[in-house]
């Protein structure tokens, strides 16, 4: 017998709204079904009223954990319509700030992860772990997150190298605590007969999907926009994609505990490579044209498309959010599993809702008919042809005659 | 004699999260606060499952329109009395999401909507630092 197990969208399993429709035989679930488009706000459309400098803290509030990859990304896409380098003091300020970001973000996954999995313990610990990082954030930039640092052609404030010696020494101290980490989720045989096995998305279904970031890294796709596309300082540091073959929960897992180990063998690097000089390229006018921007967020790849039309406003920006990617993986790697274990396979892509809704469908109040461009263009020309009916004084009747 | 539900109110407050809109991080730092650094749960501050054993409703975000009649339910379903508090710039005055069109209006408004006299603690900030959330809290449950 089939039934319908929804999710949300306030469950206290998750931070934000959204919805899931489970179709469960017994314990195994056939098929699943996601609603997203609660907290959509209109950003893009909101961007084109906002000038380059504010649409960079507008980008900031598109997602607060990936605060420095949505400015970097859409500063690459300025920069790349612009067709400017930027200082290489600058180069290193992002690349420091986007490492200390993805540090944040993966061990806030792994914690969530683990009370997912009713491991609290976990949980615990690692956010634990978290909280010097987001001082050494707060003492570097003045905020924990969205620190409001990025510039279209550098960055807006130096970062002062007599505070990186407070960065080196925080990372030492924090070295020892992720590779304890990184044994636990090895040998703790817990979460491993909790994650092993459970949640496998193969190749080719990565493949097929798409998808991006740890997520396809744990599935052996190769894939990494710091070495592909190289931006920022990456070319300039040594350091390796982490690829692993499993697929499975463990997988992802392990591929986020080795990214962090990385991430700080990059920023010893950078702070002891990062040059003195500029850090900001003042930029007069932004001309005709239209850019892409890349960047590795914490997810996968991020994307931002800019055109502009010679103005002060962009007039077009498209967000291509990583989780957009990775969240219809779930009908691969969730059906046929068991319905406990659909929980972690769900949260094991690091799905960010407010990244990915960018865009809203609008049904009638029965629910049924869904409303094309062309119906919503026809309503909203009805409307104003109302308005204006309303608002036009009678001598000028006449005139509008042939448009009303 | 004092009312025996805002005796109880003030001795442990049980909160309920709701975002409605927010970009995350006000929903991080409010997890943060229960973590080890912060550990509210020592003043017997404790996030609980369902809003119906909640006594304060944290609301991060400026409440968007498909959102609005979700949290409403939810603002219903509260035992009276209760504190809403607004997390973040967003869900105080919308902050920098004022013009978008697909915004309702901020907590507040919504809240009003259907109960004129519920009571709010605005906590500003983007985000608000955890230490921020917990001496609103104090503060208002000191207002009570």
């Amino acid at each position: 017998m089939r039934s319908i197990i929804p999710i949300g969208p306030f469950h206290p399993l998750q931070d934000e709204p959204e919805n899931f429709l489970l179709t469960v035989e017994g314990e195994t679930v056939v098929d699943i079904d996601v609603n997203i488009g609660y907290i959509h706000k209109g950003i893009e459309l909101l961007a084109q009223q906002k000038t380059y400098d504010q649409t960079v803290f507008l980008v900031e509030r598109i997602c607060g954990i990936c605060s420095i990859t949505h400015t970097v990304c859409f500063c690459n896409a300025v920069e790349d319509l612009l067709k400017v380098e930027i200082p290489e003091r600058a180069k290193y300020i992002r690349t420091i700030l986007g490492e200390i970001e993805r540090i944040h973000s993966h061990l806030l996954w792994m914690g969530l992860a683990g009370h997912f999995i009713g491991y609290n313990t976990v949980f615990m610990w690692t956010w634990k772990y978290r909280e010097p990082i987001l001082d050494m954030m707060e003492y570097l930039t003045g905020n924990r997150q969205s620190c409001g640092m990025l510039k279209v052609g550098g960055v807006r404030r130096n970062l002062e190298d007599s505070r990186f010696p407070a960065l080196l020494k925080t990372l030492s101290e924090m070295e020892p605590k992720i590779k304890m980490l990184a044994e636990a989720v090895q040998d703790d045989p817990v979460l491993k007969a909790r994650l092993e096995g459970v949640g496998v998305l193969t190749k080719k279904d990565a493949i097929d999907y798409c998808v991006v970031g740890p997520t396809a890294r744990a599935s052996g796709v190769d894939i990494d926009v710091r070495r592909d596309d190289p931006y920022a300082a990456y070319p300039y540091l040594d350091w390796n994609v982490i690829v692993l073959n499993g697929g499975d929960v463990y997988s992802k897992f392990l591929v986020r505990v080795l990214e962090v180990l990385e991430a700080i063998k990059i920023l010893r690097q950078a702070v002891k490579q990062i040059p003195k000089g500029d850090f900001l390229l003042e930029i007069k006018e932004i001309p005709p044209g239209e850019g892409i921007g890349r960047y590795e967020a914490p997810r996968g790849e991020d994307i931002h498309y800019v055109r502009s039309n010679g103005t002060n406003f962009p007039e077009r920006l498209k967000v291509r959010a990583p989780s957009f990617i990775n969240i219809p993986s779930f009908t691969a790697s969730c059906i046929g599993q068991q319905i406990a274990d659909v929980t972690i396979t769900l949260a094991a892509v690091d799905p960010c809702y407010s990244c990915t809704e960018r865009m809203i469908s609008a049904r009638d109040l029965s629910g049924n008919k869904k409303y094309s461009q062309k119906d919503l263009l026809e309503i909203s020309h009805q409307k104003t042809l109302e308005i204006s009916r309303n608002l036009a004084r009678p001598a000028d009747l006449p005139k509008l005659k042939k448009y009303l | 004699m004092p009312n025996l539900s805002t005796r109880w109110l003030k001795k442990s407050p049980w909160v309920y999260h709701v975002g409605t809109g927010g970009c995350n991080n006000c929903d991080i730092e409010i997890l943060d606060c229960l973590t080890p650094r912060f550990d509210v749960e020592r003043f017997g501050i404790k996030l609980v499952v369902s809003p119906r054993h909640a006594d304060v409703l944290l609301v991060s975000g400026p409440v968007a329109y498909h959102i609005k009649p979700r949290l409403q339910e939810v603002y219903k379903q509260v035992p009276k009395p209760c504190v809403v508090a607004c997390i973040g710039a967003c869900a105080c005055s919308m902050g920098i999401f004022k013009d978008a069109y697909s915004v309702a209006g901020p907590v507040d408004k919504v809240i009003k909507e259907i109960d004129p006299n519920a009571i709010f603690v605005y906590v500003p900030g983007c985000p608000p630092k955890p230490e921020t959330m917990i001496m609103a809290l104090v503060k208002a449950l000191q207002k009570i």
